[in-house]
């Protein structure tokens, strides 16, 4: 275990490192740069405020100088946002991205799964039929659609729920819902056809002979293994929440990274888009490996090596 | 897959054909078109698409409008009003010759980036499972790392650096679409060399890139075509999520996604602009995904 986790960290760090260059020297291939404006800065203003940043010296010392700062923790000050840190930046906006992805994430697997037992224990039957209809449904309409729609029934027309903004429970439950519905249909379709083959093993069979309750065998016996599909899922799935999550932020005007990082890459916020890169590549370096951490532990056929 | 090329001689030595020399032997590709023909949910979605496609090719030269031009008088036009078959955006502009335009453009976007990852996924799966060993482990581990990385900001990252090129998002969406069709092909070419075909290949003594061009890839059709179908897809879905952040198709020009993003903009005052191509790109993707799922029931059975 121990050696299996070293040996993922030997992975994930270069890894993390290419990210950050490829994202440093593309962000700084774009045209333009945070100090444009509409009314043009005198040259010498601007080049002091470049001197300021230390973005008046070669690319390659100051991609060392960041990499340096980054190492120490330091993701430097944003461009933009005058008196703010990315590091700051960050903070804030984490918590609701955060909160909203893993709620997200949860919902979509206890629902999904859900979902996908039924479908499996009723077989093509109405149930069955009408579930995975909805599946393919959910997974062709895009989040930007059932979004301004359920906006429209639920804020505007219904007034049950706030149309954006964040201010308390109440405002997450849209933007949490939209971005999980294309998830629980990924999900419930996957375990749907895992339970279906496992339900047909011959260890099922022998828990049936010895006459376990049905709840048992589906549930203990019968999930453990038809779910393994799914957990290779969930790190496309983490990479598919935070896809969703940056036109969610957009939509409902919620004050999450998604957001900084759209408004930083359009408004040439290097250092914010660098941050906000290095966060979520983290992140989802750390889901992959929880995903073979559990993987593992719920197949002991696989040997963490 | 035509009628000749689909007699393999396998089918015809038989057993079965042995006994009863004038029975027609069935191929692979004999029962899979039957058993995808006896869907039906495929074969109306075949249907729907080929409307689709022809619309999306011909249909702006047939609507009265052009996509771009601004009717001053029509100005949020609703359906069936001023000779606008579904209305009129905010310019006046027609939205069915708009529409027509954006779903062409989806539709090429979702060929065309499938067909980058296509080449690129096969040449690299194939090559990866041919070469077995380190090779192999050095080039999956490669996409292994590619798949952890949070794509839709390299994306994002290359239009802010190229600018809003249609060009250039056909590419950036390929690039980042092949990795699971290069494992699949990969996973298959591993099966595939074990076969005796390969092994007189050869023995007859091709080259390792004669054998993988001109006997692995061709009969890796079966899975790589089903894939195909839910790759196009997600490509048309990955290019409206870049359009609804503003980083897609750049105006006038259009695409689905940014005619829903638009819509979704103005969905109170003109619901229309939100429906019609929502309903549109919900139809579009939802005949793939039914061609794509008819398909491998159809292709590989055993997945039932």
């Amino acid at each position: 275990m121990f050696r299996f986790l070293l040996r993922r960290l030997m992975v994930a760090v270069p890894t993390l490192f290419l990210v950050v260059t490829a994202a440093f020297f593309m962000m700084r291939a774009a045209p333009g740069n945070p100090f444009d404006s509409d009314r043009k800065l005198p040259p010498e203003v601007e080049r002091s405020i470049m001197a300021k940043y230390g973005m008046d010296r070669p690319l390659g010392e100051q991609y060392v100088a960041y990499v340096g700062n980054v190492l120490q923790g330091d993701l430097g000050p944003s461009l933009k946002y005058k008196d703010k840190s990315v590091a700051e930046l960050i903070s804030e906006g984490l918590p609701t991205s955060a909160v909203i992805g893993l709620s997200a994430l949860t919902l979509a697997c206890l629902v999904g799964i859900g979902l996908g037992i039924i479908a499996a224990l009723r077989q093509n039957q109405m149930i069955d039929n009408v579930t995975m209809a909805i599946a393919v449904l959910g997974v062709c309409i895009p989040t930007f659609v059932t979004a301004p729609l359920l906006v429209l029934v639920f804020a505007a027309k219904l007034g049950w729920l706030p149309t954006a903004g964040l201010n308390g429970i109440r405002s997450l439950i849209l933007p949490v819902a939209v971005l999980a519905l294309p998830q629980i249909a990924i999900i419930s379709r996957l375990t749907r056809a895992g339970m279906i083959e496992v339900l047909r093993s011959n260890y099922i069979r022998t828990a049936r002979a010895k006459g376990l309750s049905e709840v048992r065998i589906v549930l203990r016996h019968g999930l453990r293994a038809a779910i393994l599909p799914l957990v290779s899922y969930l790190g496309p799935a983490c990479a598919g929440l935070l896809t969703g999550s940056l036109v969610i932020e957009k939509i409902f005007s919620l004050p999450g990274l998604g957001k900084s990082f759209v408004i930083g890459a359009l408004q040439r916020d290097y250092t914010v888009v660098m941050g906000v890169v290095i966060v979520y590549a983290g992140l989802i370096l750390l889901l992959n490996l929880l995903a073979d951490i559990a993987y593992a532990l719920l197949d002991p056929r696989v040997k963490l090596s | 897959m035509s009628q000749s090329n689909s007699m393999t001689p396998a089918a015809h030595q038989g057993p079965q054909t042995m006994e009863h020399a004038a029975v027609k032997g069935r191929s692979l590709w004999d029962d899979a078109r039957r058993r995808l023909l006896a869907n039906r949910a495929a074969t109306i979605s075949m249907g729907l698409l080929l409307a689709l496609v022809l619309l999306a090719i011909f249909g702006p030269f047939l609507t009265p409008f052009t996509y771009d031009q601004i009717n001053k008088n029509d100005v949020w036009a609703p359906p069936l009003t001023a000779g606008h078959l579904m209305g009129a955006d905010s310019l006046g502009r027609d939205l069915l010759a708009r529409l027509l335009v954006g779903l062409r453009v989806s539709l090429a976007i979702g060929v065309v980036a499938t067909a980058v990852s296509l080449v690129i996924g096969v040449i690299w799966g194939a090559t990866a499972g041919y070469l077995g060993g380190r090779i192999d482990e050095l080039m999956m581990r490669f996409v292994d790392i590619l798949y952890s990385l949070p794509f839709i900001f390299f994306v994002i990252l290359l239009m802010v650096t190229f600018g809003r090129n249609i060009i250039l998002i056909f590419l950036a969406i390929g690039a980042v679409e092949w990795l699971t069709m290069s494992r699949i092909v990969r996973g298959q070419t591993l099966s595939l060399k074990q076969k005796e075909f390969v092994e007189a290949a050869r023995a007859a003594g091709l080259s390792d890139q004669a054998i993988i061009t001109r006997h692995i890839v061709p009969n890796l059709l079966g899975p790589v075509v089903v894939y195909v179908t839910l790759t196009i897809p997600a490509v048309i879905l990955a290019e409206s999520f870049l359009s609804f952040l503003g980083m897609g198709v750049q105006e006038p020009l259009t695409s689905l996604g940014t005619l829903i993003s638009q819509g979704a903009q103005d969905m109170e005052a003109a619901p229309w602009l939100l429906i019609f191509p929502s309903v549109t790109m919900v139809a579009t993707l939802m005949c793939f995904n039914f061609i794509g799922d008819g398909l491998r029931d159809a292709i590989d059975p055993k997945d039932r």
